[in-house]
Parts: C-alpha cells; sequence; structure tokens
C-alpha cells in the first residue's frame, strides 16, 4: 500500500492503536476494549471491510481470553485483525450493533467462553440450549474436558419459546427439531395471528457435535477428516480450507497440478451443491417432475465423483501438500465425457422452470432479503449475490489457482427466491465451464508436496457452495490442534434468515427456506 | 406454459433393476475395503485413522462398522482390496428379527437427523430420486411418528436431540424398529463420544439394525429398509462375498 492511501493514513492517525505487520497483507491492530466499538464501526462503515470471523483463544496466562476480529478489505485483499484482551470476570463492549454480522459471534462466545458482551440483547440459549446446559460451564475453555461426558445435562434452566406477538388469537407455530420428510434438525417458532408470519425465531444447533473443542488434541492430520465430516455437503471445500492452514504454517508450496486438481474438485462440488438446493426449490413448492430431473442430476454428479475420485461426497481425496490420488487421462477424459450432457440438463431444467409461471409465482417476491439488509448482516455466498453483494473469496481473497483462474460472479439485485435460484444456476452453469477448463489444460507434475506438521498458527479460507468459510488453525509443538476455528458461511446466513421471512404468508415457509438451502450442519458445527 | 407430465414421460424409465437384477452402475458406492491376508498387517492396520483395521496372524480385519471410507488403505504397498459393493447392513445385538409379510407393500419410515453431516440426508433424500424409487418397494418417507414403522436415524446422537429421539420413539406404535445409519449412528464416528455426542444411537433407544458407511449411499438404505421388512434382499458377508 502507498503512503498516500487514504486508509493508511487514517491508520497513521489512530491513537490508542499499536499496529504490527504480520504478514505483508495481515495487519494486527490492538487497542484497549474501549475503543473496539469505534475502531470495529470505522473499518466496517467508513472502510466497507468486511466481517470475517470472531476467534476466541486462550492465552495460557492467568485466565485471559485473546479475543480477534478478522476482517478484510474486499477491494485489496488487505486482512485486519483486531486484538484485544479479556481478564477475568471483565466485560467486553458488544460491536454487534454496529457490525451486526458479528451479533450471532458474540452469543456464541458468551455460551462457550463465558465472554460477556456489555449491550448485547440476547446472550444465552443459543449453542447450548438453557434447558439442557446449565450456566457457568463453558466447555470451550481449555479447563474443560472434551471427551468427558459431563454429568450436567437436563439441568439446566426451564426454556419456554419466546412470544412477542401479543394480540388475540396470535400463536407460536413451532417447526421441528424433527420435521418434515428428510430435513435437518432445528427449531423454527413461527408467530402468526393466523395467515402471515410476523416474527420468526430461529433456535438451532440442534446439532452441535463441538467439532471446534473435539478437534483439540488430535493430530493436525488426522483432524482433516472432522473439518471434511463436519459439513458432508461442502466436504471438499472445508477440507480445503483446513489443508491451506495446514500448508500455510508449514509453507508449503502445493504443485500447479494439485492446485488445478483442487479447483476442479471445488467447482464439482459447487455444482453439486447447487443441483441438491434446485431440488429442494422445486420439491417445496410441489414440482414433483423438476424435483426428479434436478435429483438425477445431483445423482449424476455423485456418480461421476465417485468415479473420479473414489468417493461420491469428495472424502478422503485432500491431503495438506496436495492430493491423494491423482487424475489419469482416462479419468480426465471420462470427466470431459460426462459433464457437457449434465451441464445440458441443467439448462433444460433452467428453461423449463423459467416458462412455468405457476412455480415462479412461487417464488417470485418471496423471502426476500433487500440489498441493505444484506449489507447489514454481512450475509455470504450465493445468498448475499442474489441480494446485490458481489462477494466471493475466489475473486477478493484468491487463493490456490483462483489467482489465476478468475470465475465471474454473478449478481442478482432483487434478494428474493427467484434471484437466488437464478444465481444457483448461474453459478452451476460457471462452474461447469470451469471444471472443463482445467480439466482440457491440467498442468503434468506431481500432485502432492511431502507434508510436515509444524508449530504455528494461520488463517485459511475458501469460498465453499455457500459461501466465506474461514479456518484458523493452531498447531502446537507435537503437532496437534491446540485450536481450530470454523467460521462458516451457514452461521452467518442463518443469521439473516428470520428477516426473509417476516410477512410471509404461512405455507411459503418451507419454500423460502428451500430458496435459501442452507446447511445447518455447516452452522451448528 | 410448461408440460412437465411429457417432460417426465420423456425421460424413460431411469430405476435401478436393484433388487430384482444386479446394478453394477459405477459410483453407487464409495465402496469398502475387504479383509485380505496382506504380508505386514501391522503396516496396513497402521493406516486407518479409526482403529477399522485390525492386525491379526492371518492377515488384516475390517471392522466395516468403524470404516469412514478415508480411502487410507485403498493405494500403496499396503493397500487393501476395495469392493464396491452396498449391500453390508448388519443386525443390531438386539435385532427383534424382521417385521414380516404385512409390511411387505407399506413401510413407514420416520428419518430423524441427530447430527449428521449433510452427506446422510443427502443420500436419504436421494431415495426418492427416480434412481432409486423407494416406492416401487413399498416403503413411504412419513414425518409423523404416529405413522412409522420405522425410526431412521443419522449422526453421531448430539445431546440436543436426545429427548426429541426418545420422544419419536415412544409415540411410533408397535411393532417397532430402529435402524441406525452411517458410522456417525453406530459408534460416533469420527466425532465419537464427547461432551456434546453420545456417541451411538444405543446409547438412547434400543437398535434393531445397522447400515454402516459413510454415509451409506442410497442403495445401501433401501437394501436395509428391505432387511426390516424381512425381504429377501442380495447381502454381501463381512469378507466380502455374497
Amino acid at each position: 500500500m502507498s503512503a498516500a492511501n487514504p486508509f493508511t493514513h487514517w491508520l497513521a492517525h489512530l491513537a490508542g492503536v499499536e499496529q504490527r505487520t504480520l504478514q505483508p497483507d495481515w495487519l494486527q491492530l490492538r487497542c484497549a476494549a474501549t475503543q473496539l466499538p469505534e475502531l470495529t464501526t470505522a473499518l466496517v462503515h467508513d472502510w466497507q471491510a468486511e466481517f470475517a470471523t470472531l476467534l476466541v483463544e486462550e492465552t495460557g496466562v492467568d485466565d485471559v481470553l485473546a479475543v480477534h476480529y478478522l476482517f478484510y478489505l474486499p477491494n485489496d485483499g488487505q486482512r485486519i485483525e483486531t486484538r484485544i484482551e479479556a481478564h477475568p470476570g471483565e466485560e467486553l463492549p458488544a460491536i454487534s450493533d454496529t457490525v451486526h454480522a458479528a451479533d450471532w459471534h458474540e452469543r456464541e462466545a458468551w455460551d462457550l467462553y463465558g465472554l460477556r458482551f456489555r449491550g448485547h440483547p440476547f446472550l444465552g440459549d443459543f449453542v447450548l440450549h438453557d434447558d439442557d446446559w446449565p450456566e457457568g460451564v463453558d466447555p470451550m475453555r481449555r479447563r474443560f474436558d472434551g471427551h468427558q461426558r459431563p454429568d450436567v445435562h437436563g439441568s439446566g434452566a426451564d426454556w419456554q419459546p419466546p412470544k412477542i406477538l401479543q394480540e388475540d388469537g396470535a400463536i407460536v407455530f413451532p417447526i421441528g427439531p424433527i420435521w418434515g420428510d428428510t430435513n435437518e434438525s432445528g427449531l423454527w417458532l413461527l408467530e402468526t395471528p393466523g395467515e402471515q408470519i410476523h416474527y420468526l425465531h430461529t433456535r438451532l444447533f440442534y446439532k452441535y457435535r463441538g467439532v471446534e473443542k473435539i478437534a483439540e488434541g488430535r493430530p493436525a492430520g488426522d483432524a482433516l477428516l472432522l473439518a471434511e465430516r463436519f459439513a458432508g455437503a461442502s466436504a471438499f471445500a472445508h477440507g480445503w480450507a483446513y489443508c491451506q492452514a495446514l500448508e500455510s504454517i508449514a509453507q508449503l508450496r502445493v504443485p500447479p497440478r494439485a492446485q488445478r486438481l483442487r479447483v476442479l474438485f471445488a467447482e464439482l462440488e459447487r455444482m453439486r451443491h447447487h443441483a441438491a438446493n434446485i431440488a429442494e426449490i422445486a420439491g417445496s413448492t410441489a414440482l414433483s417432475v423438476g424435483k426428479a430431473m434436478a435429483q438425477d442430476i445431483v445423482e449424476s454428479l455423485l456418480r461421476l465423483s465417485a468415479r473420479l475420485c473414489g468417493h461420491r461426497y469428495f472424502f478422503g481425496i485432500l491431503q495438506p501438500g496436495g492430493l491423494r490420488q491423482d487424475l489419469d487421462e482416462h479419468r480426465v477424459q471420462l470427466l470431459l465425457d460426462t459433464l457437457p450432457a449434465v451441464e445440458q440438463r441443467l439448462r433444460d431444467l433452467e428453461d423449463r422452470l423459467e416458462r412455468s409461471s405457476s412455480f415462479l409465482d412461487r417464488i417470485e417476491e418471496m423471502g426476500t432479503l433487500s440489498p441493505e439488509l444484506a449489507q447489514t448482516y454481512g450475509v455470504v455466498g450465493p445468498i448475499a449475490r442474489a441480494s446485490g453483494r458481489p462477494l466471493d473469496l475466489r475473486r477478493h481473497l484468491p487463493y490456490g489457482a483462483y489467482t489465476h483462474l478468475q470465475p465471474e460472479i454473478p449478481v442478482e439485485q432483487e434478494g428474493d427466491g427467484y434471484a437466488r435460484l437464478r444465481i444457483f444456476f448461474a453459478e452451476t452453469r460457471i462452474s461447469g465451464e470451469m471444471v472443463r477448463e482445467v480439466a482440457e489444460r491440467l498442468p503434468s507434475g506431481p500432485i502432492a508436496e511431502p507434508w510436515q506438521p509444524q508449530e504455528g498458527h494461520a488463517l485459511a479460507w475458501v469460498e465453499a457452495p455457500s459461501g466465506a468459510t474461514f479456518h484458523w488453525l493452531r498447531c502446537d509443538t507435537d503437532g496437534r490442534v491446540s485450536r481450530l476455528r470454523l467460521g462458516t458461511p451457514g452461521f452467518r446466513n442463518w443469521h439473516a434468515f428470520e428477516r426473509a421471512v417476516e410477512g410471509a404468508a404461512f405455507q411459503d415457509f418451507p419454500i423460502i427456506l428451500a430458496t435459501w438451502g442452507l446447511s445447518i450442519a455447516e452452522n451448528d458445527r | 406454459m410448461s408440460f412437465w407430465p411429457y417432460y417426465g414421460l420423456k425421460q424413460g424409465i431411469q430405476t435401478t433393476p436393484w433388487p430384482d437384477g444386479e446394478d453394477l452402475s459405477p459410483g453407487l458406492s464409495p465402496g469398502r475395503p475387504l479383509s485380505a491376508p496382506v504380508t505386514a498387517p501391522e503396516a496396513t492396520a497402521a493406516l486407518c485413522p479409526v482403529g477399522a483395521l485390525q492386525a491379526r496372524a492371518e492377515g488384516v480385519h475390517v471392522a466395516f462398522d468403524r470404516c469412514i471410507h478415508c480411502q487410507r488403505c485403498r493405494q500403496g504397498e499396503h493397500a487393501l482390496p476395495w469392493q464396491e459393493d452396498f449391500a453390508w447392513t448388519v443386525a443390531a445385538a438386539n435385532n427383534q428379527g424382521p417385521l414380516g409379510g404385512r409390511f411387505y407393500e407399506s413401510l413407514n419410515v420416520l428419518y430423524v437427523d441427530a447430527g449428521a453431516c449433510g452427506a446422510c440426508v443427502n443420500e436419504v433424500r436421494l431415495i426418492d430420486a427416480p434412481a432409486y424409487n423407494l416406492h416401487r418397494l413399498g416403503i413411504f418417507v412419513t414425518a409423523t411418528p404416529r405413522d412409522a414403522d420405522v425410526l431412521l436415524v443419522a449422526g453421531p446422537i448430539t445431546d440436543a436431540m436426545r429427548t426429541a429421539i426418545r420422544k419419536a420413539y415412544a409415540a411410533m406404535p408397535e411393532p417397532k424398529r430402529v435402524v441406525g445409519m452411517g458410522v456417525c449412528a453406530v459408534n460416533g464416528g469420527i466425532f465419537g463420544e464427547s461432551f456434546a455426542c453420545a456417541g451411538g444411537l444405543e446409547k438412547i433407544v434400543p437398535v434393531d439394525w445397522w447400515i454402516p458407511g459413510c454415509p451409506p449411499p442410497p442403495l445401501a438404505i433401501l437394501q436395509g429398509l428391505l432387511r426390516v421388512v424381512g425381504r429377501a434382499v442380495p447381502q454381501m458377508t463381512e469378507e466380502g462375498t455374497p
């Protein structure tokens, strides 16, 4: 950055903020907790910084917690880490008032670390349900043993569904945690006077597996299995992010062929992920032939994945330093022979859906997230791009072979179900083109560099099918994980979901849910 | 205007011939390692990060109910043979036997997600796809435990779902069967037993059948459900022979 840069100029005149350049593009700002709201507000509102994730870590000294607020500047790829220290019993000022994207992160830090945020209106009953977990036991703290089954379950306070709407005849209609035919578990409380949904309360974390906790102490190479398997619908993306963190710690350069193949698998996964969402959207409007056609595409892509790398969901293909197995000529040809027909079926399906007015009626102006709200909540991925936010880490923080391969980023402005459907289709098209482009020009060479676990820490990121994902990893001297932070797109986008449901008709809830296409496993971790 | 019924008919029949005939299409399943005599059993067993491979004097024994298809024993010097089958349901210790004739044409399944990663739920959704079509086998998915004959549970059994699973099980009419699908449901899988997970369905409700796999592909799930009824279906043994 040049000295004339107004951002650098602003930084130079910040009083009371200690600045360190951790890496060429990574700036650390240390300040007193009282300065935090002003600083983070300026970053987000004056400098258009995007909030990446909140990382809490024990410093190992006197029970002090290090709290890192991670941001990036989409224009020039600068990463900014605002770091403060929280002493036992200290309350931190909440930043979610102005940096709304951090709201759920603060709730999570209260539940898991016992870190209290002054001014946050909704602390409690979030990751740990109040009816299941007692106050004052903070499972992410080192002193808590994650391997043991603590004898505390069921001893928490009674929990009652919240009820805001007080008019006559108003009800709270619960959906979940077991609901519908084949769905992920979660609870949605719809407040309605009869027809229109006035408020929605989303209660997730029925699937909380404590992945960040149970990763601690595992050998860094084996924790990759967890990174792949906590959100199976985007296993490759999360596995890739995790591997990048390990490679960054070991300062390992992944061979070009492996870099290209990773792009190929990631884009195939994106196609399958979006096709599965399209199947659910068609299914939610009872369009069974449309659903069946989309499912057929999903199944074709799953079988193709299994033939390319041995597993339908890309489990076990990644390894730190590269890939576990190569794609020989025969399988590259299989891919190039199979893919065009799948892409054609996607185009046909899109064309037919576009011409079904009864279908479009049900998703147009449905579950709308306005560009203003999308900005406020800092949503990511296809949800952001359907609401006028052209954000994509493949472009804004290029990683791997995306430094050379720049995908087209489709953007829509309406933010409704139809806009999201168009984004899903557009991205399958772009991904298909990228897969073929990569497959046709694969460089030769090795597919992995030998990797050894090393002590250190790193932040890595990937644009998963559902959006920006950030993995922050620290390994200790034995090559074991001592902290793994999974900042997932699901966690970001579920926060905004309830705003899209307010005012919708009761029967449209499943359709809105399908057009958002969010993974609960990815949120709950 | 769109003519969906016509588009549907134009696709023709996409459904697998299984279980009446064999389906040898590639990519149906991730496949699995088979117990085999190997030169260095200890070295092969050491490849497995989840303890599914046990070194014995005669070779390596695969405890398939632990395997997560990580593929580490698939290639290289100490590799095991892999077989791309899917018919691998096993009876649990407290199996009550098949449901029998009355359920041959009408078996209602309640699917419950207890922390599954999303791959299991995707495979369960696909048993309804044209390629697999569960309805031709007299199997139906229901949303309510009152209609359910089978409780099909995936995931490592998170603590927040325990009450829901117990209530669903209690609300099901007799006779009923419980099936755990995916290695996570069998023993917690990669998540194991922890402060957040029971690490196995058997700790919450009695289980009749296991469908291991990570995830079990659609035909493995259908095979498991047909075994719940008691219909004759192909079944592989632990050693990988029919």
